[in-house]
């Protein structure tokens, strides 16, 4: 029982961070039709704008922190729509799905020869003790990022359902063509989810570098959860991102503990299998009738 | 391409004429090179059919690649000969890339492009995980290269002799196959499944057979490559190379005939030449990628087209289907 707990919460704590990456990659396919290849390497680099700021600028961890998330927003965020996705989305959705794949493999290539290679360590924001809770000892990182992860989602849902900037982006999301009729600024609303992404994989990246450290190939597993947690949940509903990325962390979690550590890693991958096979639409998605 | 006819055939000899003369002058580590160009070229042609021809989307080929690659390697070094190595990984790549087409009929684009990964990377892990089949990460060594008819290639030259051999008959079956009904049944699947449909094509068939089919030639791909590098390890086989072929067949030309041959060219053996750029060549590659995908999302070849017909500018779609492609 003790095993078990210690497990979900490991689990829901690696859930949370998937669930962040997958919210970004299902907000940009609604507003933008941006299936973004590179996905995990935007998990993977803020970390590294993060070590950079310190290391060369030479400022405090929380500054660079900060110098991180802005850096994010402009890089990962405004020119990643400007400089990538925008020449190409007139030409479809396959040429971007290329253009990110190369997105990735060149985020990949200059962190590697321009920062480092090889891990680095990371520092966490947070105390890394243990927590005894009955017989269980539980991290309280992991408590920390399930923490960090459900007021960030939280705050997202309460922005896009609440706020009039936010429910413009969901008209923009279900009908471009309408929401412009109805006067809404659609460019904006769809820079705006950019933005959104950007501080979602930056949030990621600072809650995952301190347990797996920062590494340039880090993006590689990530951005493939990410999307599966996507697929599974549903691709067409935030709610199914977040299902499906804490299923994942979970199933992920207990499988490396109890089946194979070996096949861990091909677990999500059946998953996404059987749940397009049998429910292309994700277990909480409703059916999209674009995909003709 | 409205290249006379007579001058396609005559830059066609001279670009056979090069490349059987190019081994002469160059070490082996080149004339290694150019074999890898021909074997890699053989595996992009096969995804050229399935997402240049039939349009979908697929990241399974270096799964392929790995299938035929270690089915070679286990006959060969039991002592059968290579050519039932050919017969076993091509039916088995077949077989195997016309079950992975079900989900194309379910599905399109970029759900398809993750299914596809994920069974790239599940091949990877059972090559890595298996180690009584496949010996794991230590791989396998000591490939011999086959006699063909009492002709010996052990030799590097010999050997690139016979990858280029196998690259003729793949081309010029893949030409035929493409102005057969079944070529023209997988552009019109590309252009529009919906008109397809009603013209009488069995798209559901033709998606399983361009899969199948471009499945195939990766297999084929792999049996020449095992042969090759005469030591396999499961990492070659894993989501980079396909990733490396998906980028060959844009580069050069995605529905082109000639497109694999560039894009492969572009992918092997560019980075040679460009030494000099060291860790910058991967990067500068794919800023390459980004911004030919920009200007011009029909590859190398489009751009010359466009280039050749200034005039034209809006059109960059590659040769339209003609009518009636249906009944076959």
């Amino acid at each position: 029982m003790a095993d078990f707990l210690q497990l979900l919460v490991a689990g829901l704590a690696t859930g949370g961070i998937y669930a962040l990456a997958a919210i970004g990659f299902v907000l940009l396919w609604q507003t933008s039709q941006t299936i973004n290849f590179a996905q995990g390497e935007f998990v993977m680099v803020p970390a590294f704008f993060v070590l950079a700021a310190m290391k060369l600028g030479g400022v405090s961890f929380p500054a660079a922190m900060l110098i991180g998330l802005v850096v994010s927003l402009l890089v990962l965020g405004l020119l990643f729509k400007r400089l990538v996705v925008d020449p190409v989305l007139r030409h479809g959705v396959l040429p971007l799905v290329i253009s990110t794949i190369a997105l990735a493999i060149f985020l990949k290539e200059a962190v590697k020869e321009f920062y480092a290679a090889d891990a680095q360590p990371f520092p966490a924001a947070w105390a890394t003790t243990n927590l005894a809770i009955g017989s269980a000892v539980v991290s309280a990182q992991n408590l920390v990022i399930i923490a960090v992860a459900v007021v960030a989602v939280g705050l997202l849902q309460y922005f896009l359902n609440a706020t009039r900037t936010g429910r413009r982006m969901q008209a923009t999301a279900q009908n471009p063509g309408l929401a412009r009729i109805l006067g809404i600024p659609v460019e904006h609303m769809i820079l705006y989810t950019f933005l959104i992404n950007a501080a979602l994989v930056a949030l990621a990246s600072f809650l995952v570098s301190p347990i797996y450290l920062a590494k340039f190939t880090n993006g590689e597993t990530l951005g493939l959860v990410a999307f599966v947690a996507a697929i599974v949940g549903g691709f067409n509903q935030v709610r199914g991102a977040i299902v499906g990325g804490l299923l994942l962390g979970v199933i992920d979690n207990f499988v490396a503990a109890y089946l194979s550590a070996q096949y861990r890693a091909a677990i999500p991958l059946f998953l996404l299998i059987v749940v397009i096979l049998v429910r292309p639409q994700g277990l909480v998605g409703r059916a999209e009738e674009r995909t003709v | 391409m409205k290249i006379p006819p007579r001058a396609r055939v005559l830059a066609g000899a001279a670009a056979v004429a090069l490349l059987v003369a190019a081994p002469f002058g160059l070490k082996p580590y080149g004339i290694y090179l150019l074999s890898l160009w021909a074997v890699m070229t053989i595996a992009a042609i096969g995804l050229n059919l399935t997402l240049g021809y039939a349009g979908q989307i697929s990241l399974a080929q270096a799964a392929f690649v790995g299938i035929g690659a270690y089915t070679a390697a286990l006959l060969t070094t039991q002592g059968w000969p290579l050519w039932a190595a050919f017969v076993l990984a091509t039916a088995l790549s077949f077989v195997i890339g016309w079950l992975l087409g079900y989900p194309a009929l379910r599905v399109q684009h970029h759900y398809l492009a993750f299914v596809t990964l994920s069974f790239t990377t599940l091949v990877f892990l059972i090559l890595r995980n298996e180690e009584w089949l496949t010996k794991g990460v230590y791989g396998i060594t000591g490939i011999p290269r086959p006699n063909v008819l009492g002709w010996s290639t052990q030799m590097p030259v010999d050997f690139y002799f016979f990858c280029l051999g196998v690259l003729a008959l793949v081309s010029a079956a893949t030409w035929w196959l493409i102005r057969s009904p079944w070529g023209r049944a997988f552009t019109a699947l590309r252009e529009n499944p919906i008109r397809a449909s009603s013209l009488g094509v069995d798209t559901r068939r033709y998606t399983l057979m361009a899969f199948a089919i471009g499945s195939a030639l990766g297999g084929i791909a792999g049996v020449l490559y095992a042969p090759l590098v005469q030591f396999i390890e499961p990492t070659a086989f894993a989501l980079g190379l396909s990733f490396s072929l998906l980028l060959m067949v844009i580069v050069g030309g995605a529905g082109y005939f000639l497109g694999p041959f560039l894009g492969a060219a572009v992918s092997v053996l560019l980075p040679e030449w460009l030494r000099f750029t060291e860790g910058l060549y991967l990067i500068l590659y794919a800023l390459f990628v980004m911004v030919l995908v920009a200007v011009c999302p029909s590859g190398l070849i489009g751009l010359a087209e466009r280039l050749r017909r200034p005039a034209a500018i809006a059109t960059p779609e590659p040769a339209p289907p003609d009518d009636g492609t249906g009944s076959s």
